[in-house]
């Protein structure tokens, strides 16, 4: 046992090896799906529904940005150089990387337990009184206490959930029912969406949701200190104590 | 610090041993199954590898999904072509009468194909959608000779593992496996829509991929060469060439 830990608050850590791992991994990969998502859709930033859609067809709706194509009407007199070559490898590489650890995570996460103990709501939690009291506590910025820095309360719990059982799942899929050889396999996959450019708006729309989750996720680890959440998540050893000096 | 126990040390050795081993021997049994498409080297290469061999392993002879009638797109999108060669020009004034498609390689008998030999083989015709790597996407009905037809006729080898298909414009090519190749839909295209192709669409002839994206229907064919090995032949948008270093496999 190192002095860290026998002079610490708890000997288990604030995150187990397995979540510290798979949580730098996805961050990895969410990065370059981001940067290579968002250098694909400049070849195209127009959306539609249902089956098909083109320059030529009607747009569900535009994004008001230059595009790396002089066949996509933007109004900038200016085309964007192509990276559509390297985004894709990556996008795609980076997505192969996400389904894998996440694979991992989910299973170790039932087996180990983590599920149960660290995101499902507790019995307790499960009350509109518990959700107002947390809720109360976020709109009068009070500062995390002592529970809170052992346990996530039942917000964070939820949000965790959806993003890791909804939002990924369903960024997966939706991204899928755009690849022409899984809809060859798999129809339904693209059917049950709408079609394909559906899943395409489906895609942007997720992805935009998981953007939006990132950046409340990173101004909560500034806000409630930044040092010591990224001690725990790099080392595992929790700063609890310390934090309130 | 913990020790390492002898037996740990040892059961890790092991542990550790087979799985490199395990890794060869997956990755021998992947090549004798060709799960291992061209570019699987590289620091893209794994996520290329998982991608052609998850999709091959999933559905090596699915159908790409066709359309009823009543959906074929009322305005096809005709993407920007290059200004096209004086080569294409002379067979385009001539109505495209003297337009060839050779087919060499591992055959038995190499043969040039005009456009009215090709119309003399079994006819298809498929409602299938076009869909670009940039997003967008078309519905058309697409009619000609199924590739695998004119591929038998010629004697094709059971060695062949690639085919690599060559536009009249120069520096155009691109190659798919032999799965695809064979596949029922990859269609030498000489009609769409109830017309014949229009050039801006590829015409006279085209090779359709459906289960791929379309930068692999290359529009203007004139060639195509059976082979088992593609070294050098990739594809015109291959990451060694210095155009765009688009990956091989485009069924994502």
């Amino acid at each position: 046992m190192s002095r860290a830990f026998s002079h610490g608050i708890q000997k288990s850590p604030r995150h187990s090896l397995l979540v510290r791992v798979t949580h730098w991994i996805t961050v990895l990969a969410f990065v370059a799906l981001l940067v290579t998502g968002i250098e694909i859709l400049i070849s195209h930033p127009r959306f539609y529904w249902g089956e098909v859609g083109n320059s030529g067809t009607p747009a569900l709706f535009k994004i008001p940005i230059p595009s790396s194509r002089s066949t996509v009407p933007t109004g900038y007199g200016y085309v964007l150089p192509d990276q559509n070559g390297w985004s894709r490898y990556l996008h795609f590489q980076a997505a192969w990387a996400l389904v894998l650890t996440g694979f991992v995570y989910v299973i170790f996460g039932f087996w180990t337990r983590h599920f149960r103990r660290n995101l499902f709501p507790g019995r307790a939690d499960r009350t509109w009184l518990a959700f107002r009291i947390v809720i109360a506590k976020h709109l009068r910025l009070a500062p995390p206490d002592e529970a809170d820095s052992r346990a996530y309360n039942v917000l964070q719990r939820l949000t965790y959930l959806l993003v890791i059982f909804v939002l990924v799942p369903f960024v997966i899929w939706t991204g899928l029912a755009m690849s022409p050889g899984f809809n060859a396999a798999v129809p339904w996959a693209v059917e049950a969406l709408g079609g394909r450019q559906s899943a395409r708006t489906l895609h942007f729309f997720v992805s935009v949701f998981l953007v939006l989750f990132m950046f409340v996720h990173v101004a909560m680890v500034f806000l409630t200190g930044f040092a010591n959440r990224m001690r725990e998540m790099i080392t595992g050893v929790t700063g609890a104590s310390q934090e309130r000096t | 610090m913990r020790e390492i126990s002898r037996r740990k040390f040892v059961t890790g050795a092991i542990a550790a041993t087979a799985g490199v081993s395990g890794l060869a021997v997956t990755a021998k049994l992947a090549k004798y199954y060709g799960l291992v498409p061209p570019d699987s080297g590289g620091i893209y290469g794994p996520g290329e590898t998982l991608t052609y061999a998850a999709q091959r392993l999933l559905g090596r002879h699915s159908l790409a999904r066709e359309f009823p009638r009543s959906m074929i797109s009322k305005v096809p999108f005709a993407n920007a072509i290059a200004p096209l060669n004086d080569e294409f020009k002379r067979f385009q004034n001539d109505g495209f009468g003297d337009w060839r498609l050779s087919v060499d390689g591992m055959v038995a008998g190499p043969t040039s194909f005009s456009l009215s030999d090709l119309r003399s083989f079994p006819v298809r015709s498929q409602i299938t959608e076009v869909v670009c790597e940039e997003g967008w996407s078309y519905v058309a009905e697409w009619i000609g000779t199924p590739l695998h037809e004119v591929l038998k006729t010629c004697g094709i080898s059971p060695k062949a593992r690639y085919l690599v298909y060559f536009s009249i414009e120069p520096d155009w090519w691109e190659s798919i496996d032999i799965a695809d190749a064979l596949h029922p839909q990859t269609l030498l295209t000489w009609a769409m829509n109830d017309g014949d192709l229009p050039v801006s669409f590829g015409g006279p002839l085209r090779l359709r991929v459906p289960r791929q994206l379309g930068y692999k229907s290359v529009k203007f064919l004139t060639r195509v060469v059976v082979t088992d090995s593609i070294k050098g032949y990739v594809s015109a948008l291959d990451p060694r060439s210095p155009n765009y270093g688009y990956s091989w496999y485009a069924g994502i």
